[in-house]
């Protein structure tokens, strides 16, 4: 293959909070990575696969081992229109996905709040989307896929062939296999248009109320929770509930379908570019500057309005800004995402916030959604809610940021709740224990046993909650 | 086989961790850097030929500081395994961000004696294992766009003097395989260091006979340290050694030749 030495690349995740150099390589085919498990067999290095880096953790850094750029293998290899079942390579993003299904009339049934990610990074992470109180994570839209194992095999999964496989590798993070193909069924639409309901909530009861209400009635909710307000308007924000529009809805739903119509704005009021936007967001990304925006959003989302607008308008949100991610400075960011059941929710959430507050460690975006659990190995959906909060880092804040996220960790275990491997950093091997049970590592574990009996897969995330085993 | 262990935390963002390979670590500079690193956080690979002493080593430093260290048993002449022990070290540590040389042999002749063995050994230690090393971790850290690359050098590398022809030939070697390095890796992003030491009292130091104002190694290892901090590009420790050097190096030829020191 290629040497090691000129391809050892410092990769970072997504938050730029993180950074871990490794030897990386580019498979353009299912042999090469083959060939690079086997120069980990003779150099006594480990394997993680990277998709497009989107992680806001380790999950796809090695440091100091081989990482496989899985970014080359992008080809979708079959989209049958008629069935709505298209089969890729793993380096297909999201972005790729629509873009093909979409003039057909379909629209992939789980998207990540950015189109960039890829689909072996969102079998890995099973990834859920707005809707995942209706349609589970992405994993229970897998018709098959097929994966190498460390030993040099093949396998093809599916809920039916290999069910044990296909329920652990899907949310696997990686570590049993790599994905060399993924078949997925598509979700039919009769609009490249969804109908959008918009209406503020004014504290975290109506907040989770709210969202538990509307669930039977929408296909997607999403809440925005203003995490640096306190007092009486804790937990307040506005909640997007979206519908699917039926057939005839839409006056001209071939027209709304062309992906012309599913751009996402480049230019903000009409002139400025969207581009260096994140240049201007940064002075405002403290304290004070999120607590002026966020107030300044609330109460332009007090009136309470219906609209229409294209899928990538609404599941993008994070591809509005460019390389938004940079507005967080130097220290970058990290993300904390927990899940607790719908009835520990408020309590759970009221005693984070506050605390939050209290250590002047306001998050600064917070959004919410509704899960319902699901049957894959290593779940993180419960139901009830996710609460995810983006922290600034910075060097004075690191280690009071770690203090605070210990005690959420234990707010959130004591609440039955769980947490998200693609997201949080700091999730600790006792944490990790407590929420996924010893059954179900010990179970992990074994298949991990079975599928990489040297252990060449693991990546900075395994090392830091799994721990290494010795073969 | 893997034999990746958890010896060291993993890093996450709110628990960062900086990783260094000091070469060259039982005694003298290496180990005292080995202690100042140690106590600023550092996770550390150690490496240099006595077991005993890098373990006794790490065990004082795994006991009370916040980094965590870990030894390789080495020697620099040996140069056909450095590529696959460098590749477990970075492994093991998760990631590199700073190197030390700081390996060094000198046997102090008398006025009269040539002693080939003698000078080979000194330049194997002093200057080839420094290529052996550093040339791997140069392009490493090219390849990488960051790094810290420190090399022990030393005043002796100035001048060719009457009493140690092959220490000189080394150390002056040594200095301008650094500023090589530098040329080669500041526009990538990368520091090297050169540590020009004066008498600093370590082992090697016992064998010389006049010493002028030594200064003990945890002083140098500050030194040392400050420096780096301060991405410098050459020091001299202690630094009043700048000023004796920059006498001695316009000492004439035809005074130097006459001179007995």
């Amino acid at each position: 293959m290629v040497t090691l030495d000129k391809n050892f690349v410092t990769l970072e995740n997504f938050g730029h909070s993180l950074r871990a150099p490794a030897y990386v390589f580019k498979p353009t085919r299912s042999e090469e990575i083959v060939q690079a498990f086997e120069l980990a067999n003779k150099t006594g290095l480990t394997v993680t696969a990277r998709g497009a880096g989107r992680s806001y953790n380790d999950a796809s850094l090695n440091g100091g081992g081989i990482v496989l750029d899985m970014s080359a293998m992008n080809r979708i290899v079959k989209w049958d229109p008629q069935t709505g079942r298209v089969t890729g390579e793993p380096g297909v993003t999201i972005e790729k996905l629509w873009q093909c299904v979409e003039p057909d009339g379909w629209w992939p049934p789980v998207v990540s709040g950015t189109m960039y990610t890829t689909l072996g990074g969102c079998l890995g992470a099973n990834i859920h989307g707005k809707n995942n109180f209706k349609v589970g994570p992405i994993g229970e839209h897998v018709i098959e896929f097929t994966a190498i194992l460390p030993a040099g095999t093949e396998v093809v999964c599916s809920a039916q062939n290999n069910a044990d496989l296909f329920y652990s590798v899907i949310g696997g993070l990686g570590m049993l296999g790599i994905f060399t193909s993924v078949t997925l069924q598509m979700k039919r639409i009769h609009s490249g248009l969804l109908e959008v309901d918009a209406h503020p909530v004014h504290n975290l009861h109506e907040h989770l109320t709210d969202m538990l209400d509307d669930a039977p009635n929408y296909d997607y909710i999403v809440g925005w929770l203003d995490a640096t307000a306190g007092g009486r308007g804790l937990g307040r924000g506005q909640i997007h509930a979206a519908r699917y529009l039926n057939e005839g809805e839409d006056p001209n739903p071939q027209k709304t379908m062309q992906l012309k119509s599913q751009v996402l704005p480049l230019r903000l009021f009409l002139v400025f570019p969207k581009s260096i936007l994140h240049y201007f967001m940064g002075p405002f990304v403290n304290n004070l500057g999120t607590w002026g925006v966020n107030t300044g959003k609330y109460i332009a989302s007090l009136p309470r309005h219906t609209f229409r607008q294209s899928h990538a308008a609404f599941h993008f949100l994070l591809d509005y800004i460019p390389n938004w991610e940079l507005s967080y400075g130097r220290g970058g960011l990290i993300e904390y995402q927990s899940f607790v059941p719908k009835e520990t929710a408020e309590a759970a959430w009221t005693e984070m916030l506050k605390l939050s507050l209290k250590r002047g460690l306001p998050s600064y975006l917070g959004v919410t959604k509704r899960h319902r659990p699901d049957q894959f190995l290593l779940t993180h959906a419960v139901d009830g809610f996710s609460l995810a909060m983006d922290f600034k880092v910075t060097n004075g804040s690191r280690a009071k940021l770690s203090q605070m996220l210990q005690e959420f960790d234990q707010i959130v275990l004591d609440a039955g709740g769980r947490f998200y491997f693609a997201k949080n950093s700091e999730t600790t091997p006792e944490t990790a224990q407590r929420f996924l049970g010893e059954e179900t590592i010990a179970r992990f574990k074994s298949l991990k046993k079975r599928c990489d009996p040297n252990g060449l897969l693991e990546s900075d995330l395994y090392q830091r909650v799994f721990g290494s085993y010795k073969t | 086989m893997p034999v990746k262990q958890m010896d060291f935390p993993t890093a996450t963002p709110l628990k960062p961790r900086a990783r260094a390979l000091i070469i060259g670590a039982s005694s003298g500079m290496g180990a005292a850097l080995a202690m100042k690193l140690a106590r600023e956080g550092y996770d550390l690979a150690l490496i240099a030929r006595r077991e005993e002493l890098l373990s006794s080593l790490c065990n004082e430093i795994n006991q009370k500081d916040k980094g965590r260290a870990r030894y390789y048993v080495h020697n620099v002449s040996d140069y056909s395994i450095v590529p696959d022990l460098l590749r477990r070290i970075v492994s093991d540590l998760g990631g590199l961000d700073l190197v030390i040389y700081a390996a060094g042999l000198n046997f102090a002749p008398l006025i009269n004696e040539y002693n080939i063995e003698n000078d080979r050994q000194m330049l194997e230690v002093n200057l080839i294992g420094a290529f052996a090393w550093l040339n791997p971790i140069a392009a490493l850290f090219q390849s990488a766009k960051s790094g810290q690359i420190v090399g022990i050098s030393s005043v002796a590398g100035e001048r060719g003097r009457v009493g140690n022809p092959g220490y000189n030939a080394s150390k002056a070697g040594l200095t301008s395989y650094l500023e090589s390095l530098r040329n080669r890796l500041t526009r990538h992003g990368v520091n090297v260091l050169t540590v020009k030491a004066g008498f600093v009292q370590t082992d090697m130091l016992k064998a010389a006979q006049k010493v002028m104002f030594p200064i003990t190694v945890e002083k140098a290892a500050d030194d040392i340290w400050n420096a780096m901090h301060l991405r410098k590009q050459e020091i001299y420790a202690p630094w009043f050694w700048r000023w004796i050097m920059f006498v001695i190096r316009n000492i004439p030829s035809i005074l130097f030749r006459r001179m007995s020191f």
